[in-house]
């Protein structure tokens, strides 16, 4: 056995790096492995499919080798689906539905926001009477179908003279997201340290100051989540838009779905293809330009850290 | 500055009974620490004061005003926190501005005050940082500087130094004793720890199980505790105890300690009401009273030669354990006698009669 000497400061002194071995890769890793492996190709068999039939000419289609990839390479499907590509009687494409889905974007993510970030501030932080009683009223609203009210919704909206417009989809789009949108605000909130608030309080007693000026600014990586959620929410919704909307604002699924489920004439596989995946790609674009936000510290430096 | 009083004040919390009956003054300019072991209550009453918790019952006022219903900020107070509290996405400067979000000043006044808050704690180098990017030390500055720009009469202060290291919290001690000094605010400062509470309070309240046990000046809470919980409480190494019975001896009033027939000569201590032979009492020896030099003196209320247990050292202090029975009794040695102790060695030490401090076993009041 070799004596231990102390380490003491020492200038100049090299460091002595004991190597350590790496470790194994362990049998329940490899199984875990092979388990992801079948799950993603489950899902990318399918896409790929999707994606080298969208690039086929339609002569190649018909041979049926599904898996091929394209012999000639064309992005005519592509242009059909967005430009000529027919909705019943009307062939302008599918991008009169990205337009209209943008259109209901923005107001949807806006008022559902709004309203159950200032319902989940108010229900964290702030002493409100039955606080506990009307959170467990919007947890039970979350597990009522939306085809449940769909009609008396009609009406509701109806009767605001809104219904057949964006607002009706963007109204109806809030109401049916507040109970987890609040919940999901709510829990983020509750995590801000009493503290902060008592402080806030003392300084400046103002819900609405509060809100602004301490609590939205340390909301962002919260906000991500539910963006990304309510993005995809919104844009991939089918019902909302078909009910609620009038015949200018149908969605862009809407108008998918109307194209490609034809009981008559030829299906035109590749222009089909192509108008899914247009319509499926804008979520996937807020996914990587966000997704690096999605993880982050918050509340760091408030708090001894 | 304005005095703070606590009326009758009465705190539930369910059917749990915090606070019950409690009064209590704090005098204009005062640095009034509260004190006490965790969950006295102490930082509830701070609370209730700050307006950050409501009253079950009673009153209370600051200055001519009641304040017991209105909100936080309206009350005329400015608070720093344990934690600091600080918004992290507010720039040090943002921070002390919405410190005065609640006053309704001008722009020029806002600006004054800043700039003298910053200049004050020495934080005008830091003012576009993010709390984030400040060490703990100034973090606290930052906290104390948002307090000190409202200009407020009283200052609450919640455990401040807790979440410092020693060297820091001792800098900091000397800091906020100065700035009293010199801003002359009402304070009322809440903390477990006695050196603070010693160090900084013009007046301690002790606290424990929601009663205040004891006010007064630090001297008088150590040197006079009216109670047998103020004495173990304030002190460290903390105060000897001999649990004894009162006897006549040989014509002198003494405390005889059962297990070790140690005699305690009680004929020159000043009751507060006539002793009586056989009544139980609790007798209790500060460790730094002891003298061990000279043990022959002859005002001493005791002379033991007792073996040693073992000792501490504690840089500018040591202590030594003595073997008294069944239990340790510590006496404070100079640090250059230590090095020289041995345990099992046989130490000789006397105790002033002026020193020393009698309790009522049963009551636990002074006597």
């Amino acid at each position: 056995m070799t004596a231990l000497s102390e380490t003491r400061a020492q200038p100049g002194r090299a460091a002595i790096v004991i190597p350590r071995r790496r470790r194994r890769i362990k049998g329940s890793s490899i199984a875990i492995f092979v388990f992801l492996t079948m799950v993603s190709l489950f899902v990318a068999i399918p896409l790929y499919v999707v994606i080298v039939t969208s690039f086929k000419p339609i002569g190649e289609i018909t041979l049926g080798q599904i898996f091929n990839l394209p012999v000639q390479w064309t992005v005519q499907p592509w242009m059909k689906a967005w430009n000529e590509m027919c909705t019943g009687l009307a062939c302008d494409g599918i991008k009169q539905g990205f337009f209209n889905s943008v259109a209901i974007l923005f107001p949807s993510l806006v008022l559902s926001i709004a309203i159950a970030s200032v319902t989940g501030y108010a229900l964290a932080l702030w002493n409100v009477r039955w606080a506990d009683g009307f959170l467990f009223v919007l947890f039970i609203c979350a597990f009522v179908p939306f085809q449940i009210i769909m009609i008396p919704l009609i009406i509701v909206v109806a009767s605001l003279g809104i219904f057949g417009t964006v607002w009706a989809i963007a109204l109806v789009h809030a109401v049916l997201s507040m109970p987890l949108l609040t919940l999901i605000f709510r829990n983020f909130y509750k995590d801000i340290p009493r503290e902060l608030i008592n402080a806030a309080i003392m300084d400046s007693g103002s819900f609405w100051k509060i809100f602004w000026e301490i609590v939205l600014p340390m909301s962002g990586n919260i906000m991500v989540v539910v963006l990304i959620l309510m993005i995809t929410t919104v844009w991939n919704d089918y019902l909302v838009g078909l009910t609620f909307g009038g015949i200018s604002t149908k969605p862009m699924t809407v108008i998918l779905a109307n194209s490609v489920i034809t009981s008559r004439g030829e299906a035109i596989y590749n222009v089909n293809m192509a108008a899914a995946l247009l319509t499926a790609v804008p979520p996937l674009v807020v996914y990587f330009a966000l997704g690096r936000f999605f993880v982050q510290g918050i509340t760091s430096g408030a708090i001894k850290g | 500055m304005p005095e703070v009083r606590f009326e009758h004040i009465v705190k539930r919390f369910g059917s749990f009974n915090v606070l019950e009956d409690l009064s209590l003054r704090v005098e204009d300019g005062e640095f009034l620490v509260l004190l006490g072991p965790s969950g006295c209550g102490k930082t509830t009453l701070l609370n209730l004061l700050a307006g950050l918790l409501d009253v079950t019952g009673g009153r209370i006022t600051i200055g001519e005003r009641d304040v017991t219903d209105l909100d936080p900020s309206q009350r005329g107070l400015a608070m720093v926190f344990q934690s600091y509290a600080l918004y992290p996405t507010k720039t040090v400067e943002g921070n002390l501005r919405f410190g005065l979000s609640a006053l309704k000043l001008d722009k020029a006044e806002i600006e004054r005050r800043v700039a003298w808050a910053a200049q004050l704690l020495q934080i005008d180098k830091m003012m576009s940082r993010k709390p984030s990017q400040l060490s703990g030390g100034q973090r606290q500055r930052v906290a104390i500087g948002r307090a000190l720009v409202k200009h407020a009469g009283v200052l609450l202060f919640d455990e401040p130094l807790s979440n410092l290291d020693a060297k820091l919290r001792t800098e900091m001690r000397m800091e906020i004793k100065k700035l009293h000094a010199s801003l002359h605010q009402t304070i009322v400062y809440v903390t477990h720890d006695q050196i603070e509470a010693m160090t900084m309070a013009t007046r301690i309240a002790v606290m424990d199980q929601g009663v205040i046990q004891q006010i007064g000046t630090p001297d008088e809470i150590y040197e006079k505790p009216a109670n047998l919980f103020v004495a173990r409480f304030i002190g460290a190494p903390p105060i000897n105890t001999f649990d004894a019975t009162l006897e006549t001896s040989g014509g002198r009033l003494v405390a005889r300690h059962a297990p070790t027939a140690i005699e305690i000569d009680l004929s020159r201590h000043e009751f507060r009401s006539a002793p009586q032979a056989g009544a139980p009492v609790v007798v209790g020896l500060r460790p730094e009273h002891f003298d061990v030099n000279d043990a022959s003196r002859d005002d001493g209320a005791i002379r033991l030669s007792l073996p040693v247990r073992y000792s501490e050292r504690t840089g500018s202090d040591a202590t030594a354990f003595l073997e008294a029975g069944e239990q340790l009794l510590a006496v404070r040695i100079e640090p250059s006698l230590m090095s020289r102790l041995r345990i099992g060695d046989t130490m000789a030490a006397s105790f002033p009669m002026d020193k020393l401090a009698v309790f009522d076993a049963r009551s636990g009041l002074r006597m």
